[in-house]
C-alpha cells in the first residue's frame, strides 16, 4: 500500500512531462510520417537504385558503385538532353518573364478601361485553365500540316508548303519551346501584376516631381518593386521547365531524331522502355542534385527578403 | 492547461498518428489472391480488355467460368492498357501480380527476366493440354509464357474513293502497284497517297507500317532469335519504305506521327491508303459513315508467291509466377482458350481467335470483318517484335536511326547495321 500510495503522484507526474513533451511530437506527426513515406523515403530508393545494377528489374540487385554515373556521364545522348533540356529551359524562363511583364504592365495600365481590361485578364489567364493534354492536342492541331497556322503563312505566301513544325528535326524544338511559353506565362503574369498593384503610388510622384521619364520610372521604380517576386518567380520556373515532361511527350515524344529530347523523357524511356531503372534513378539523381542547387538558391533569397 | 486537457490532446496525437499508419499501411499494400473457409478460391485476373469490350461483357464471360468452377470466383482488376503495363512491370518485381494477368506480347520477356511468370509449358504438360490449338504462343528459351487469346490483324486499308478518282480499280497486291497507287492518289486527288506515323512517344510504327513490309513478303528480322536486321528482305523492305517516303506520297509530319493521327487522316479522307488495325473499323464507320472503304493484304514483293505474314497485335494471357493458386489460375486459361469461349471473346472484341479451331460469329458484324479473316486464314500471323527483349526500346532505336536516314543523314545499309548493334546489346 505504502508503495502504491508513493507510486501515484509521481506516475501522475511522469504522464504530465510526457504528455507536455509528447504533445507536439503528436501534432507533426502525420505530416512527418507523410512527408518521410512520400518524399524522404522515395529520394533514398532512388539513390540507392542509381548505385546498383538491374534496380527493380532483377530479384538481386548488385551494387554498381558509380558506374551509372560514369556510363550515364559519358552518354551523348544525355548531353544531348542535357543541352536541349538548357535551351527549352532559359528561352521558356526568358520569354515566361518578358511576355508575363509586357502583359500585366498593361493590365496594370489605367491608359485602358475596365470592362477591356477584364476582358484582357480573362483571355490572357486562358493558357493557364488549359491541362498539359489539352494544350498539346490544342497545339498538334495548330501546327499540323493541314493546320490554321500553315494555312495563314501559305495564306500570306510565308511559306510555299505547309510545314510539320513538331515534324521538321529544324523546327521542332522552338515548337515545343513556344508551346511551353503560351502554357507558362500567365503564372507569371498574375503574380507580376499583384506585385505591381503593390508598388506605392508616391514612388511614382516621386520620380516624376524628380523629371524621370516613363522608362527610367520603369527602371528605377517598377523594377527595383518587383525584383523579389521576378527573381522566385524565375527560379521556380526554371524548376518547373526543367521537369517539363507531358508537354513535351504529347507532341514530340522527345523526336523527331532526338531534337526535343530532355532530361525528363531521356529518364522516363529509360525507364519504362528500356526498364533499366537503375540508369534511370542516375539521371532522376542527377536532375535532383541540379533542382537542389535551385532550391537552395530560392530558400536563400526568400530569407533574404524578409 | 489542465491535466486533463493535456491528456486529452496527447490521446487525440494519438489517435491521429494511428489513423494515419493505419491509412498508409492500407494504401501500400496490395491486393491478393485468397481461401475462403468453405475451400472457394478467389482469384485475380488483371487485363485492361474489359476497358475496351462493352460494358459488362467480359464479366459474362467469367461468369460462364465460375459456373463451370464453382468453387472459384474470378475477380476482374480492369485498367487502361497505357496505365497497366508501368503497374505490370512493378508489379511483377515486388511478387504482386495478380494471378492471371492479361499481357501484351511486349511485356513477357521482360516480366520472365523478373522470375515473374510461370513457365506454361509446365502446366500444359501437367495437364495433358493439346497445344496444336493455339495459333501461337510467347516463347522464351523454348517455353511458353504467355498465350494469344484475341489477335488484331494489321491490312491494307484502302479509300475507295480516293482510289476511283486515282483511275485505280483494285487495291494493289504487290509493292509496284502501290507505289503506282500512292503517286497516283497523290497527283491526281488532294489527299496524300500513304501515311507512315514515325513518332517515338509510341514508336509502334516500326511493327505496322515498316516491318509489315517484309512480312508480308515472307521476310525475317531474325535468325536464331537474334537481331538479323542486314538480311536482304529486311534491306529490300526499308528501302521501298524509303522510296515511299522520297517519292513525296507519304503524309507530312511522318517523325511525329501517331497510330490515332493515321486513322484520323485516314478516316477524314487525307489519305488513301493505311496499314492498319481491323479493331479501328468500329471507330472509322461511326466518325465517319459515307467513307467507302476496303481492306486487302497488304502488299508483297513483286516477285514473293508464298503466304503472306500479316501483323498483329494480341491480347494475350499468362500466369503469376507467385500465384498460390496456380492450378486454378491456369484452368481459367483453358477456359478462354477454349474453342466456343475463344470465339466468342474474339467476336466481342473485332478480333479473330487464337485457337485455331474457333470461327468468331460475324452475324451482324460488318462485312469487313469476315472479308479480313480470309486474309489472316490464307496468310500467317507475323509480329517478330513479340517476346523481343524491351521490344519498345528496340522500336524506338530502330525509329529515330530511320528518321535519320529519312532526313538524308546516311544510307539504308549502313541504318540497318547501326541498329543492329545497338539491338545487340539488348539481346
Amino acid at each position: 500500500m505504502t508503495a502504491l500510495r508513493a507510486g501515484r503522484p509521481l506516475s501522475r507526474f511522469g504522464s504530465t512531462r510526457l504528455a507536455r513533451k509528447g504533445t507536439p511530437y503528436g501534432f507533426v506527426a502525420p505530416t512527418a510520417i507523410l512527408l518521410i513515406a512520400l518524399m524522404v523515403v522515395p529520394i533514398i530508393l532512388v539513390i540507392g537504385y542509381s548505385v546498383s545494377d538491374g534496380a527493380i528489374t532483377t530479384k538481386n540487385a548488385s551494387f554498381a558503385g558509380l558506374t551509372n554515373y560514369v556510363t550515364l556521364l559519358t552518354d551523348p545522348e544525355f548531353w544531348n538532353a542535357a543541352l536541349n533540356t538548357l535551351i527549352f529551359t532559359v528561352s521558356s524562363v526568358v520569354a515566361h518573364l518578358l511576355i508575363g511583364l509586357g502583359f500585366s504592365m498593361m493590365l496594370n495600365s489605367k491608359l485602358i478601361g475596365s470592362v477591356p481590361r477584364a476582358f484582357f485578364r480573362v483571355i490572357y489567364i486562358l493558357p493557364w485553365l488549359f491541362t498539359a493534354a489539352i494544350i498539346a492536342v490544342l497545339w498538334r492541331l495548330l501546327l499540323d500540316p493541314q493546320g490554321v497556322i500553315n494555312y495563314l503563312l501559305q495564306s500570306v505566301h510565308l511559306t510555299d508548303s505547309p510545314v510539320a513544325w513538331f515534324g521538321d528535326p529544324g523546327t521542332a524544338l522552338l515548337a515545343v519551346t513556344v508551346m511551353n511559353i503560351w502554357a507558362g506565362y500567365p503564372f507569371f503574369m498574375i503574380s507580376l501584376l499583384a506585385g505591381l498593384q503593390g508598388v506605392p503610388a508616391d514612388l511614382y510622384e516621386a520620380a516624376r516631381v524628380d523629371g524621370a521619364s516613363p522608362w527610367q520610372q520603369f527602371l528605377n521604380v517598377t523594377l527595383p518593386q518587383l525584383r523579389p517576386i521576378i527573381i522566385s518567380m524565375a527560379m521556380l520556373d526554371v524548376l518547373w521547365t526543367t521537369q517539363q515532361f507531358a508537354l513535351i511527350w504529347l507532341t514530340t515524344g522527345g523526336g523527331p531524331i532526338s531534337v526535343t529530347e530532355m532530361l525528363s523523357t531521356f529518364t522516363y524511356k529509360l525507364a519504362f522502355t528500356g526498364f533499366d531503372f537503375s540508369m534511370a534513378s542516375a539521371s532522376a539523381v542527377i536532375v535532383l542534385v541540379f533542382s537542389l542547387i535551385v532550391a537552395i538558391f530560392y530558400v536563400r533569397s526568400q530569407r533574404s527578403e524578409s | 492547461m489542465s491535466n486533463v486537457a493535456r491528456n486529452r490532446k496527447v490521446r487525440l496525437a494519438g489517435v491521429v498518428l494511428a489513423t494515419t499508419a493505419v491509412l498508409l499501411t492500407s494504401a501500400c499494400s496490395g491486393s491478393s489472391s485468397s481461401t475462403s473457409a468453405d475451400g472457394k478460391v478467389t482469384i485475380e485476373f488483371s487485363q485492361w480488355w474489359g476497358s475496351e469490350l462493352p460494358d459488362g461483357d467480359l464479366q459474362k464471360i467469367v461468369d460462364g467460368f465460375q459456373a463451370e468452377n464453382p468453387n472459384v470466383t474470378v475477380k476482374l482488376l480492369t485498367q487502361p492498357y497505357s496505365s497497366l503495363q508501368d503497374q505490370t512491370t512493378t508489379a511483377g518485381v515486388s511478387g504482386t501480380l495478380a494471378d492471371v494477368v492479361g499481357l501484351d506480347g511486349a511485356w513477357v520477356n521482360n516480366l520472365v527476366k523478373q522470375g515473374a511468370l510461370d513457365n506454361l509449358s509446365t502446366e500444359m504438360t501437367s495437364t495433358n493440354y493439346d497445344a496444336s490449338q493455339l495459333s501461337s504462343q510467347v516463347q522464351i528459351d523454348g517455353s511458353t509464357y504467355a498465350i494469344p487469346v484475341v489477335n488484331f490483324v494489321y491490312p491494307l486499308f484502302t479509300n475507295d474513293d480516293l482510289l476511283a478518282q486515282a483511275g485505280v480499280t483494285t487495291p494493289p497486291a504487290t509493292r509496284s502497284e502501290f507505289l503506282t497507287d500512292a503517286k497516283a492518289i497523290t497527283e491526281k486527288t488532294s489527299a496524300k497517297g500513304w501515311i507512315l506515323p514515325l513518332g517515338t512517344t509510341n514508336p509502334n510504327g516500326v511493327q505496322n507500317d515498316v516491318m509489315s513490309w517484309l512480312w508480308a513478303s515472307g521476310g525475317s528480322m531474325l535468325k536464331d532469335g537474334q537481331p538479323d536486321l542486314t538480311n536482304d528482305g529486311v534491306k529490300s523492305a526499308v528501302d521501298y519504305v524509303k522510296s515511299l517516303y522520297d517519292a513525296k506520297v507519304v503524309a507530312d509530319g511522318t517523325f511525329t506521327l501517331q497510330e490515332p493521327d493515321k486513322v484520323t487522316q485516314f478516316t477524314n479522307g487525307q489519305v488513301g491508303m493505311m496499314v492498319d488495325s481491323l479493331a479501328h473499323i468500329t471507330t472509322i464507320r461511326k466518325a465517319n459513315p459515307d467513307l467507302k472503304f476496303s481492306i486487302s493484304a497488304v502488299p508483297a514483293a513483286d516477285s514473293y508467291t508464298g503466304k503472306r505474314g500479316i501483323p498483329f497485335a494480341s491480347w494475350g494471357i499468362g500466369v503469376s509466377d507467385k500465384s498460390e493458386h496456380k492450378a486454378e489460375a491456369w484452368k481459367f486459361v483453358q477456359y478462354m482458350m477454349s474453342k466456343d469461349v475463344n470465339a466468342n471473346i474474339s467476336s466481342l472484341a473485332h478480333g479473330f481467335p487464337a485457337n485455331s479451331t474457333a470461327t468468331p460469329d460475324f452475324t451482324g458484324s460488318d462485312p469487313l470483318y469476315e472479308e479480313a479473316f480470309k486474309i489472316y486464314q490464307a496468310g500467317y500471323p507475323a509480329n517478330e517484335f513479340v517476346g523481343l527483349p524491351t521490344s519498345d526500346q528496340l522500336m524506338r532505336d530502330f525509329d529515330t536511326n530511320f528518321q535519320k536516314t529519312l532526313n538524308g543523314d546516311g544510307s539504308v545499309g549502313d541504318m540497318l547495321s547501326s541498329t543492329q548493334d545497338s539491338w545487340k546489346k539488348a539481346f
